[in-house]
């Protein structure tokens, strides 16, 4: 990779990671305010998020867009067969999102911000990443 | 004028942006937005035990992702920093007296002191809250094959059954820990 293209991917993150803050995406009172549904505002980022994604991804697609460096786009398809790994793992991923109020994105934004006690949940997550890789072959997909 | 890069920014206006990463990163990369998998490229750049699922060469993979993240750190220092917003975040009141209810007093923040400091990591419920809820989300994310951006974002993006799935799972296991376990962990 060049040099120009790690300062691509930077600048996108670095917007990526501002907007995850000015929008308070990352706290914790607004994942728990969402499950409680005492508000539209997290509902309305993830709703507009997805309807702009779905908009720009039909236009990609349908055009047979190429990327910067003139290679086709393709987006691998997802197995939706596996409902096992979903249903189960994606629930695991929800109690752990409510628990810290933090999804990935959040937890390194937050570390951003000076809000250094996230190395903890950073390293818990590694540990829990690492330990999925582990038993992978012994749980339902 | 520069007051819009210290306030909250509205869901109509961060909506759209964070939609936006899907085709910015597609157009100008060919990449699939998902922040989750830099933490399997961490675990494949260390993997002591030699695990299968680590074996790949990670640097291909990885290095655009793990420099993106990069990124989100530094935005996180300039949104929640340099221009983080004095203010309490405007919750609802309901949330408000629900968590006081809970137990939480700190209410200045984008996280409350009660449970986000090293000192609470010496109580039992910061501990579950940081720890636990750590792993759950690295083993959860990974075990789904992905998290809020890689399902939420790009695979409803896509409109892929397997994200819509895994988006449910997020709100099974998101609404059982908010209205029936959390209460207990903080009691």
């Amino acid at each position: 990779m060049k040099f120009s293209e790690y300062l691509k991917y930077l600048l996108i993150g670095t917007a990526f990671g501002f907007v995850l803050m000015k929008s308070e995406v990352v706290s914790w009172f607004r994942i728990q305010e969402m499950f409680r549904f005492d508000a539209f505002h997290m509902y309305g980022i993830i709703g507009l998020a997805v309807v702009v994604g779905i908009i720009s991804v039909q236009i990609i697609k349908r055009n047979n867009m190429k990327d910067a460096q003139g290679n086709p786009i393709s987006i691998p398809p997802k197995d939706a067969s596996q409902v096992k790994r979903y249903l189960i793992g994606g629930s695991m991923f929800g109690l752990g999102w409510a628990l810290l109020g933090a999804c990935p994105g959040p937890m390194f934004a937050l570390l951003g911000s000076g809000l250094t006690i996230m190395v903890i949940p950073i390293l818990a997550a590694l540990a829990g990443t690492y330990t999925y890789g582990i038993l992978r072959d012994k749980i339902p997909h | 004028m520069f007051d819009i890069l210290y306030q909250p920014w509205p869901w109509y206006v961060a909506g759209p942006i964070i939609g936006l990463t899907v085709p910015v990163l597609l157009l100008l990369g060919g990449k699939m937005f998902g922040v989750s998998a830099n933490l399997r490229h961490a675990c494949a750049a260390c993997n002591f035990g030699n695990v299968e699922f680590f074996n790949y060469d990670w640097k291909k993979a990885g290095k655009w992702n793990i420099t993106f993240l990069v990124g989100s750190v530094l935005g996180g220092f300039l949104g929640g920093f340099v221009f983080a917003n004095p203010e309490p975040i405007a919750l609802a009141q309901s949330t408000i007296a629900d968590l006081q209810a809970m137990g939480i007093q700190d209410f200045n923040g984008l996280v409350p002191d009660d449970l986000f400091t090293w000192g609470a990591l010496g109580t039992v419920p910061g501990l579950i809250v940081l720890i636990l809820g750590g792993f759950l989300v690295g083993f959860g994310a990974r075990y789904a094959g992905g998290c809020t951006s890689g399902h939420a974002i790009s695979g409803l993006s896509d409109l892929q059954l397997a994200s819509l799935i895994a988006v449910i799972g997020f709100f099974i296991g998101g609404l059982l820990m908010t209205w029936f376990i959390y209460p207990i962990i903080l009691s």
